[in-house]
């Protein structure tokens, strides 16, 4: 940090002599004390960046990796990963793009990129997220050339924050295998119990799809009955957050809906692969 | 040690403390408290930013216009603090992603400023240094111990370690929701400062005015 007055004042450091209040002291002083602070705040920010990167990196693929199933605390994160291919999906068609690389793209950021992004209509706008982007990467676990399950980002507002997470299908396009969100800022007990591992285990094994075709999938309010009709659409709520669990349903229903991924599992489903 | 340093040091641990007495920091003690391990992290990144601000600071001290003082102090500070943050990112990156914000908004805490104005402007940069260090310990202090409460009671964990078997995990203990909402750190806080104002009676604040008392006779 700066330590200038610590010289003695000789050649250019004449200024120190200088009277506290004088403003050409005062100019002086203020100029040396930001250009300090501002190489000493770059060097960090730049000598830090590729260790942040890296850390965020691995922070998401642990969460696909998680969602899945196949993480355990201590793996090697990019070892179990590299089972994983990713592709690009146009939303719109379902049909898989090559025009831009999947290992860079950055779907918060295409989300934001007015040449990669789409305005969702009010009344579509089920997940209250404003923008999405053309295209989503989604993550397949593949057994030889089999998809064994698919890894599909998804995002939307809750009580005070958007929540970002993965839904994990299985090859059916139907089954869930899991459900996790990566970053949100619910409050911490009540709506920040969507990382209770106890309530994320709820989630394999139920459908996205009702018999008419539509999004059933729902976190209903209280818990679910065990044997009713439907109970395979059913996730308990989250005690004290009806919000965020209505959050929750509404952006299942947007990703999962037409809007969403509902014509790239319908192709899936179909040709499996 | 001399008996001086060891005061500087000592000092804001219990008599001099900076939320206890001065009451200064609260909103981030309020904020962080919900967990000990951001209670913990942000105790060290506060005292860090502290300690080394003072220092820094001090440093100058004799060079820095007084018309301009305030915000060399606050340029100073801000370096620091999106330092921290820097490394917190690249080092400790889940529990910085917990405390969000609350880092960068160190900067506006008081008790940094308060020193650096109070302390590190009238004394040389070692003791400054150690004043930073002891004012961070103290705010330490009182965070990890309404962090413990927190934790405890409003998700029956300590530094994530489950103490208490939650009803939610099938156990007993009903957690208490008010214990991870800010409110509860008020009142742990509260709750403190009272305990130690009746502990150490010296810290108990003159009343600004006196009731007048008026006895029968007079017209009031």
């Amino acid at each position: 940090m700066p330590n200038e007055n610590e010289a003695k004042p000789v050649g250019a450091l004449n200024f120190l002599a200088l009277s506290n209040d004088s403003t050409v002291k005062t100019f002086i002083m203020a100029t040396l004390v930001c250009l300090v602070c501002a190489v000493f705040v770059s060097i960090s920010a730049v000598a830090l960046k590729p260790l942040q990167q890296l850390n965020k990196e691995l922070d998401k693929k642990k969460n696909i990796l998680q969602v899945a199933g196949l993480y355990q605390e201590g793996d090697d994160i990019e070892a179990a990963f590299s089972k994983i291919d990713i592709k690009l999906v146009d939303l719109a068609t379902g049909e898989y793009t090559t025009e831009l690389d999947p290992s860079t793209y950055d779907e918060r950021r295409a989300a934001k990129d007015p040449g990669l992004n789409l305005k969702i209509d009010k009344s579509d706008d089920l997940a209250s997220i404003r923008m999405r982007p053309k295209y989503m990467p989604v993550y397949q676990v593949k057994e030889g050339d089999i998809i064994k399950q698919l890894i599909l980002p998804i995002n939307g507002y809750g009580l005070w924050s958007t929540l970002y997470g993965f839904l994990a299908v299985e090859n059916d396009g139907q089954t869930i295998v899991g459900l996790s969100y990566y970053e949100h800022a619910e409050t911490p007990g009540l709506g920040g119990e969507v990382d209770n591992p106890k309530w994320k285990k709820m989630w394999a094994g139920k459908k996205i799809y009702g018999s008419d075709g539509e999004v059933a999938i729902n976190v209903i309010k209280g818990s679910v009955v065990p044997g009713i009709s439907g109970e395979e659409f059913q996730v308990d709520g989250l005690a004290g957050a009806t919000l965020t669990s209505r959050g929750v349903s509404n952006m299942l229903k947007y990703w999962m809906g037409a809007e969403g991924y509902q014509k790239y599992l319908n192709k899936i489903q179909a040709s499996g692969v | 040690m001399d008996k001086e340093t060891k005061n500087i040091i000592l000092d804001p641990l219990v008599d001099n403390n900076p939320i206890g007495l001065q009451v200064l920091g609260v909103c981030s003690a309020l904020a962080v408290t919900t967990n000990l391990g951001t209670a913990l992290v942000m105790s060290l990144a506060l005292t860090s930013v502290t300690a080394f601000s003072n220092l820094s600071i001090s440093m100058i001290r004799n060079h820095v216009p007084s018309a301009i003082r305030i915000i060399v102090q606050m340029t100073i500070i801000a370096s620091l603090v999106i330092v921290v943050d820097q490394v917190l990112k690249a080092y400790v990156y889940d529990l910085s992603k917990q405390l969000s914000v609350f880092v960068g908004l160190i900067i506006t805490n008081c008790i940094v400023m308060g020193r650096a104005e109070a302390f590190a402007m009238k004394n040389p940069p070692g003791l400054s240094f150690l004043d930073g260090i002891g004012n961070g310990l103290g705010y330490s202090i009182v965070l990890m111990c309404v962090g413990t409460f927190r934790e405890l009671f409003g998700s029956g964990k300590l530094f994530g370690v489950e103490i208490l078997s939650t009803v939610n995990d099938g156990g007993w203990y009903v957690p208490n929701g008010l214990m991870l909402l800010p409110p509860s750190a008020f009142f742990i806080i509260g709750l403190m400062i009272w305990g130690v104002r009746t502990w150490r009676p010296a810290q108990v604040e003159s009343a600004e005015f006196k009731i007048k008392e008026v006895n029968g006779t007079e017209v009031a």
